[in-house]
């Protein structure tokens, strides 16, 4: 698995999350997310979850108001890759409860660090849902409770 | 905002993106954001020090707002001091801050790279796991630099915990791949290869990546990686779905793992020892089989998983190509996914199929499954899945079956989208010409093309039609009747306008004995067209009819008069009022064995490669055409063809130029035929670019084939057609130079008026200053003229000046114009250091502008002594024993320009294996690295 890169869009085109598995300047990713968006927002509903870009594969799926979609190297798995999108959502849903597009945007460092406890490099890290989730637990250690949260200034 | 149920959420952040969500507009959205980048400014600057929270909170709050795509120019102080804390979630922001915001600062560079040594050393597993990843997440050269050394250590210390395994093998394949020449092979890599034999299926997963992409470049060294990849492999797929617990996934046991280690086989030919690849090919039947066993779940993902594995054993199985059983199996199964409800599934099969269809084994097995493809081009819903359906019957296509896949393909070009018929086009035109084996059939079928999709069809296309009609004088008189039916009808596409004027200017005598199709009412039909025409359709239509006067006197008197009408004669176009004049003279003096000499029938065009070949593999970008030329060579002997023209007589001379009928390039001899060029008068005739040029304006098509030629050496023939030979002999010293022409005169005739010019076009005026000395106007017949050009450098430049001269020879003007070869290397000074200076400046030379790099398949045989002569040749100083790896090529020089100073590096890395070469340059300005880099590519 060689991802290029994987972004989490909404249905009106918003970036919720952009990873970079190989340097990019910011203009190219723009471009990249641009003619994302517009490509896979542009697909009628049931087509299937595979394209052609330049010389990468794309693989997206949506979930909910979400689309989850990754580049590929041209030789690579797309079925597994589609995996790789589920096993994150996933880790996700393991992570916040029935995730949503909301937890995404306002816990948007958490989705990146349970990202790269799954993924490194563009490769699969570790595949193990038990393992991955240990380790995201392990880091959340410190809890605080709500009068704790509330107590905290807001500026 | 919902309630932040987990973790060390930062109250201060929610309000900030609750607000930044409640915006109306965009202005209010940048007011609140410029607000609160002010806020944070000032706590930073704030006399009193922020605690870790606060500050963790604020890098936070920056990090969304660049997220937003916002632009974010201060915090990176805080942020590495971030990563100094002791607090995980702290470490942690500063880390994530780092990755996606890296800036090449270098002071903050070495404060980063130091919190990362500090963590790597603290054995704490979780604080070493942030490091790694922010090492790959920056994958910066200075990292690289940094930790290439450490991180094989803790990769294979026997005390490292299997966490940090996993992360130190991915993050060590990252840098692998940004920086391989800092990645050293040692003694580990050893060591690595055993990591497949791990207890951990984890560490196995990552430690697979890392030696399939080490595998890929070092093959040898990991070759026992092979054998130890089978018997993990053999484990998998025979365990039960509950062996391996939790990397058990949808039932399919460690998926992951699986694809991982059958893409490290494709690294490798066939196991050689009978028992390993006896148990392979046990592995890939078991593989096979669970794929007809009923589904243990019906959850997507388990099929996904599962068929993943399959789709990457059949890639396997092409790979090695040595099992017509498997092959065949393979083919049987993707042939039931064809028909799948699942869309993904047929996608991949059809996509799979291709690269099946240009095995020898397997390709008589996919052509059983025509039909089903057909009918998929019929009723797929989805255009990416029809584009894969015509992909594969072009690859499935032979002799047996041309005929229907032909016309299926201008069945689907009715309704095609709009975004793939130009390559429908190119590859009908492609197939119906490689595999035809009646040619009146070639012929109806691109007629066909024109009438269905002509604004597809491009230039090659027609082009190559006419090239094949007049090569093949059985089709000649079948070509001239059905263009003339063609024409009939009311709208017709104004290519098959161009074709039918050819055709008939050439042919039309054939079936002049026809009343139906007498010449007057094949001038006339032509005629009715002609004002529909663009400006160089009439200028070829105009072409037809002086030739019709030439084969049917008969209508001469009529064709005058059109000739003579002031729509003609006053044309406002200055090409065709030019044709208009010269035909019209030439038909009223010329007597009627010069008028036929001179529109004498074409002579046969020479072999050459297909340009709708070549213009579809540039399309589709290299390696993505399943190339039925190369795939499948053998074929040939039971199903191929031979070459289109075996009739054709090659007296003429190969011209080097792509463009078919030469009518875009000015040297317009070289498709003539040598024998009539003592006519003179045809020189100008067939050429649409003969209206006299003023003078020092290149005009026309600027032939540069040899351009590329001259990038490595000085002297040589730069131009040659039947009159003229152009040489040239140069020298350069720093920004200086003189070059030497030699013009020959070939013919026994003199050359009169002879001018030359160079002309520097836009920038390049003031880039490059050039001094030419007059040159004589006359050349005598067999004599040689010399010219001195005087030449200096005054900046960097890319373009090349155009040697443009003219000159008269035999009542006609010729013009020619030729790239001069002064390329920006020849200022090139070599500079001879050692590795340490070399790599220190190297590392000087890191910016991402400052570096190009290009990966590019080798052209030429990989040759080293012509490599290395190429690459003095170029101009830098080939510098021995630099590079650790001895196969690659390390050079260095300065570019000298009036203005400046450009030193230069340079780094070619070549891969015999994979045929391909690796190109890196660094100059301290990136329009040289670029212009460098297009430069040497284009040598190998």
């Amino acid at each position: 698995m060689k991802m290029r890169f994987l972004l989490l869009f909404s249905r009106q085109g918003k970036l919720r999350l952009q990873k970079w598995f190989t340097p990019l300047v910011e203009r190219e990713r723009k471009k990249v997310v641009r003619d994302m968006t517009l490509m896979v927002l542009g697909r009628p509903p049931r087509s299937c979850n595979f394209l052609h870009w330049k010389d990468l594969k794309v693989v997206y799926k949506r979930y909910a108001s979400l689309y989850f979609c990754c580049g590929l190297d041209d030789k690579d798995n797309e079925l597994l890759a589609l995996e790789v999108l589920h096993r994150y959502v996933e880790l996700l849903d393991k992570y916040f409860g029935n995730v949503c597009e909301l937890d995404i945007i306002f816990n948007f460092e958490k989705a990146y660090f349970i990202l790269d406890e799954f993924l490194m490099g563009g490769e699969v890290q570790e595949t193990s849902k038990v393992t991955v989730a240990k380790s995201i637990e392990a880091s959340d250690m410190l809890q605080e409770t709500m009068e704790e949260y509330m107590s905290k200034p807001a500026f | 905002m919902p309630a932040v149920s987990k973790g060390d959420g930062m109250r201060g952040l929610a309000v900030f993106i609750s607000d930044i969500r409640n915006c109306k507009s965009k202005e209010a959205e940048i007011k609140r954001i410029n607000k609160e980048l002010a806020n944070i400014r000032s706590k930073f600057k704030g006399d009193k020090a922020l605690d870790g929270y606060s500050k963790k909170k604020y890098v936070c709050k920056l990090l969304f707002i660049f997220l937003l795509g916002h632009d974010i120019d201060f915090g990176h102080m805080e942020a590495v001091n971030l990563l100094s804390s002791n607090k995980y979630t702290e470490k942690q922001i500063g880390y994530l801050f780092i990755s996606v915001l890296v800036n090449s600062n270098s002071d903050l560079i070495r404060l980063i790279n130091n919190a990362i040594k500090n963590d790597l050393s603290s054995r704490n597993p979780t604080f070493m796991n942030l490091a790694l990843h922010c090492i790959a997440n920056v994958g910066s050269r200075e990292m690289a630099e940094a930790f290439a050394a450490d991180i094989p250590r803790i990769l294979v210390a026997g005390d490292t915990m299997d966490s940090v395994k996993q992360s130190a093998a991915l993050c060590l394949l990252r840098l692998n791949r940004t920086s391989p020449d800092l990645v050293p092979m040692g003694e580990w890599t050893s060591r690595v290869v055993h990591l497949l034999n791990d207890q951990h299926l984890g560490v196995v997963t990552a430690a697979t990546s890392l030696i399939t992409t080490l595998a890929q470049k070092n093959p040898e060294e990991f070759k026992t990686s092979v054998s130890l990849a089978v018997a993990r492999l053999s484990r998998i797929v025979t365990s039960a779905s509950t062996d391996l617990q939790d990397y058990t996934y949808y039932f399919v046991p460690a998926p992951w793992l699986s694809v991982k280690l059958l893409r490290l086989l494709q690294c490798y030919p066939p196991p050689e020892d009978a028992a390993i690849r006896g148990r392979l090919s046990e592995c890939l039947e078991t593989i096979l089989n669970k794929a007809q066993e009923p589904p243990k779940s019906k959850k997507v993902q388990h099929s996904n998983a599962k068929n993943a594995v399959l789709f990457e054993a059949i890639s396997l199985i092409i790979h090695h190509d040595s099992e017509p059983t498997l092959l065949v199996r393979a083919c049987n199964q993707l042939g039931q996914f064809l028909q799948h409800r699942e869309t993904n599934l047929r996608y991949l099969a059809l996509e799979s199929m291709c690269t099946l269809a240009s095995s020898e084994f397997s390709h008589e097995a996919v052509k059983t499954h025509i039909e089903t493809v057909i009918n998929a081009l019929k009723t797929e819903r989805d255009v990416s899945v029809r584009q894969r359906a015509v992909d594969l019957l072009y690859a499935m296509c032979d002799r047996s079956n041309v005929q229907q896949i032909v016309a299926e393909m201008l069945n689907y070009l009715e309704t095609a989208d709009y975004s793939i018929r130009e390559e429908i086009v190119l590859k009908v035109a492609i197939l119906a010409e490689k595999y035809a084996v009646d040619y009146t059939w070639y012929v109806d079928t691109i007629l066909n093309l024109i009438r269905i999709a002509g604004d597809y069809v491009s230039e090659e296309v027609w082009y190559r039609v006419i090239q094949i009609v007049i090569n093949r004088d059985d089709v000649q008189g079948y070509a001239a009747k059905t263009v003339f039916e063609a024409l009939q009808a009311p709208a017709c596409h104004e290519n098959l306008v161009k074709v039918g004027g050819y055709i008939l200017g050439e042919f039309g005598n054939l079936i002049a004995g026809d009343p139906r199709s007498s010449p007057l009412v094949q001038f006339n039909l032509l005629h009715s067209k002609f004002h529909l025409c663009s400006v160089p359709s009439r200028a070829l239509l105009l072409s037809t009819y002086i030739k019709f006067i030439n084969l049917f006197p008969e209508v001469k008197g009529t064709i005058q008069e059109v000739l003579r009408s002031d729509s003609q004669l006053r044309n406002a176009d200055v090409e065709l009022q030019q044709r208009a004049v010269e035909y019209l003279r030439l038909s009223c003096i010329a007597s009627t064995d010069i008028l036929a000499t001179v529109l004498e029938e074409m002579p046969p065009f020479p072999e050459r490669e297909s340009s709708i070949l070549a213009k579809l593999k540039r399309k589709k970008g290299p390696g993505m055409v399943p190339d039925i030329e190369e795939g499948r060579k053998d074929k040939n002997v039971n199903g191929g063809m031979e070459p289109i023209s075996t009739n054709a007589t090659t007296k003429s001379t190969p011209s080097p130029s792509t463009d078919l009928l030469s009518l875009g390039s000015s040297p317009a001899l070289s498709s003539a035929p040598p024998s009539s060029s003592a006519g003179g008068l045809l020189v100008d005739v067939f050429t649409e670019n003969h209206a006299p040029a003023a003078p020092g304006v290149p005009m026309g098509p600027v032939a540069d084939d040899n351009f590329s030629r001259f990038v490595c050496k000085n002297n040589g023939v730069l131009f040659e057609n039947q009159l003229v030979q152009i040489g040239l002999k140069s020298e350069f010293r720093q920004n200086l130079g003189r070059m030497y022409i030699f013009f020959g005169n070939k013919t026994s005739t003199q050359f009169l008026n002879f001018s030359s010019s160079v002309i520097c076009q836009d920038s390049l005026k003031t880039q490059l200053s050039i001094h030419i000395k007059p040159a004589d106007p006359t050349v005598d017949g067999g004599a040689q003229l010399q010219q001195i050009l005087n030449i200096e450098c005054v900046s960097d430049f890319v373009e090349a000046p155009v040697l443009s001269i003219q000159f008269r020879y035999g009542g006609t003007l010729q013009n020619i114009a030729v790239k001069l070869p002064i390329t920006l290397n020849k200022f090139f000074q070599p500079t001879e250091m050692t590795s340490q200076d070399f790599f220190q400046r190297w590392k000087q030379l890191s910016s991402p502008q400052q570096e190009v790099q290009k990966i590019f398949k080798a052209k030429h045989s990989m040759d080293t002594e012509v490599t290395k002569a190429k690459i003095i040749g170029f101009g830098v100083a080939l510098l021995d024993r630099v590079d650790p790896n001895p196969s690659n090529f390390v050079g260095a020089g300065v570019i000298h320009t009036k203005t400046t100073q450009v030193g230069c590096l340079l780094r070619l890395e070549p891969n015999t294996q994979a045929q391909m070469y690796r190109l890196t340059l660094r100059t301290s300005r990136d329009t040289v690295s670029q212009r460098l880099c297009e430069l040497l590519s284009d040598q190998f």
